[in-house]
């Protein structure tokens, strides 16, 4: 199959979408069930990826800096900066690629080599709609959200790592994180979050969805889901640095 | 009751149904065997929608299926129940919530109102303590049963079953096949199987259509069927020495003689 037929069929899945719910109560509670699998679910690695993300970044800052013009708020600077800019959008989405990613295809896969998709298209239930929407809205809602705790903790295990080691002294390093902050480099992440979220569910859903086969097709299409993600983040990555950030 | 008139569908180049034609009526067991590859079970997913035909109509009552807006169709889908070869049941949800599941989505009533008629599916398939159970806690046939009793829990007006025996034990077919067929006289449905088991095509066969290499090949009932005298169909319905030994018997009790010249031992 060529990549404009998959992009076209990708294309009239997110179009299949659209369409009255058949019972908006059964909707919701798919869209809350959805929401803290993946929410919920994934918490946990990205609490501990987090905070050893910012951990690293303190002591491998610290361990550049070795000129004493420099001040050492300026640590504390450059980890608030570099992980609200990448590591908590960018960093995080690419663990999640694999963590949700690889869930959500596998989960439809799964429902379509058993017939559970063909037994709900006789019920006459929309199950684009049904099925990969409410995976879609949730992604859109729990990732943005996972990047902000994501940023918070990376900031704090930054400071924690920091103080531990001793290359920072704690007032030092709150006093840096409020020089020069740019509350756009928050929005700019959220934007990437979002965008994430939306390319995470939307292609696992579709390597789900149109899994032809058996159990290794399953696993197959879930791990090409995983790297069509990933791959498709970084591109994404690169696009809204260029058009976002004012870089010259 | 259901017509289908002249239908094809390919795949590519090769053609996996070639102008099909056929009436099911309603009350009646209507069951399409041939062997594998024969086209059943594409035949039965272009009649319920699941594949388009390339030409052809299929006519639920009248209306032809095909040519209908999204929301009539869904209309005529609410009416279906289908049995799946491997059950297709959730597997992340209980026996009673798979059976709700088509009360939950298309209905209005309170709990306990839906909870009463899951008992009485259940029932119905004989089924009992089985509500708080999940897919992978049941047998080959309680899972086909449970599937049956999710097909029928919305009293559907066409039911639907792909290869109902498989994987089961010939006691356990058994009353599987008297269910769709009690089902089926009780509830005046138009029942469409597809099988390969001969013990069916004898038990519930009110209207058999075999299928040979995509085309219609006979037409006809449970017992007619012993007094074909089409080859491809006498070579695959009666495949073994002991079936070949059964026919002749049965009719040898119709007819008082028996085809050709073999012995019974």
């Amino acid at each position: 199959m060529t990549l404009f037929t998959e992009f076209g069929r990708y294309l009239l899945m997110i179009k299949g979408m659209f369409s009255r719910p058949e019972n908006g109560r059964m909707y919701w509670k798919e869209l809350m069930h959805q929401c803290s699998e993946i929410g919920i679910g994934s918490l946990g690695i990205v609490v501990i990826i987090s905070v050893f993300m910012g951990a690293v970044s303190t002591l491998q800052t610290s361990y550049q800096l070795v000129s004493n013009l420099i001040p050492r708020s300026t640590i504390a600077q450059i980890v608030r900066d570099t992980v609200i800019l990448e590591f908590a959008p960018t960093l995080v989405c690419i663990v999640l690629a694999g963590v949700v990613g690889s869930k959500i295809a596998s989960e439809l896969g799964n429902m379509r080599v058993s017939e559970q998709i063909d037994a709900l298209e006789i019920m006459g239930i929309n199950t684009k709609a049904y099925l990969v929407m409410p995976k879609i809205i949730a992604a859109l809602i729990m990732i943005p959200l996972l990047v902000v705790i994501s940023a918070a903790l990376g900031i704090w295990g930054g400071r924690l790592a920091g103080v531990m080691a001793g290359v920072i002294a704690p007032n030092i390093y709150d006093k840096g994180l409020v020089q020069d902050f740019k509350p756009y480099n928050v929005f700019f992440a959220l934007v990437k979050g979002y965008t994430f979220a939306y390319i995470i569910s939307s292609i696992s859903a579709y390597y789900g969805y149109f899994v032809k086969g058996g159990a290794l097709e399953i696993g197959r299409s879930s791990t090409r889901a995983v790297v069509v993600s990933c791959v498709a983040i970084l591109f994404a990555d690169y696009i809204l640095a260029a058009l976002l950030l004012d870089t010259e | 009751m259901i017509e289908v008139k002249n239908i094809r569908k390919g795949f590519g180049d090769k053609i996996v149904i070639d102008d099909v034609s056929a009436v099911m009526e309603a009350g009646k067991c209507n069951l399409i065997i041939g062997a594998s590859g024969s086209g059943k079970t594409v035949f039965m997913k272009c009649i319920v929608g699941l594949f388009k035909p390339d030409s052809g109509e299929i006519l639920y009552n009248g209306r032809n299926y095909i040519e209908m807006t999204n929301e009539e169709r869904k209309e005529i889908r609410q009416q279906i129940g289908m049995l799946f070869q491997g059950s297709a049941l959730f597997d992340s949800q209980t026996v009673e919530e798979n059976i709700m599941f088509p009360l939950n989505m298309f209905t209005k009533d309170p709990y306990h109102k839906k909870l009463k008629r899951v008992n009485e599916v259940l029932e119905r398939v004989n089924l009992k303590d089985v509500n708080k159970k999940f897919p992978a806690e049941l047998s080959g046939g309680m899972k086909k049963r449970v599937g049956i009793a999710r097909a029928i829990v919305l009293n559907p007006k066409y039911l639907f079953c792909d290869e109902p025996n498989s994987g089961l034990d010939p006691q356990t077919s058994l009353v599987i096949d008297k269910l769709i067929k009690e089902i089926t006289t009780e509830f005046n449905i138009t029942t469409l199987v597809n099988t390969h088991d001969m013990n069916s095509v004898m038990e519930i066969g009110d209207h058999i259509i075999y299928m040979y290499q995509g085309r219609k090949e006979w037409e006809g009932n449970n017992k007619e069927i012993i007094f074909s005298k089409n080859e491809r169909l006498n070579e695959f319905i009666f495949a073994s020495e002991f079936l070949k030994d059964a026919k002749d018997m049965r009719m040898l009790e119709h007819t008082g003689k028996i085809n050709g010249d073999r012995n019974i031992s």
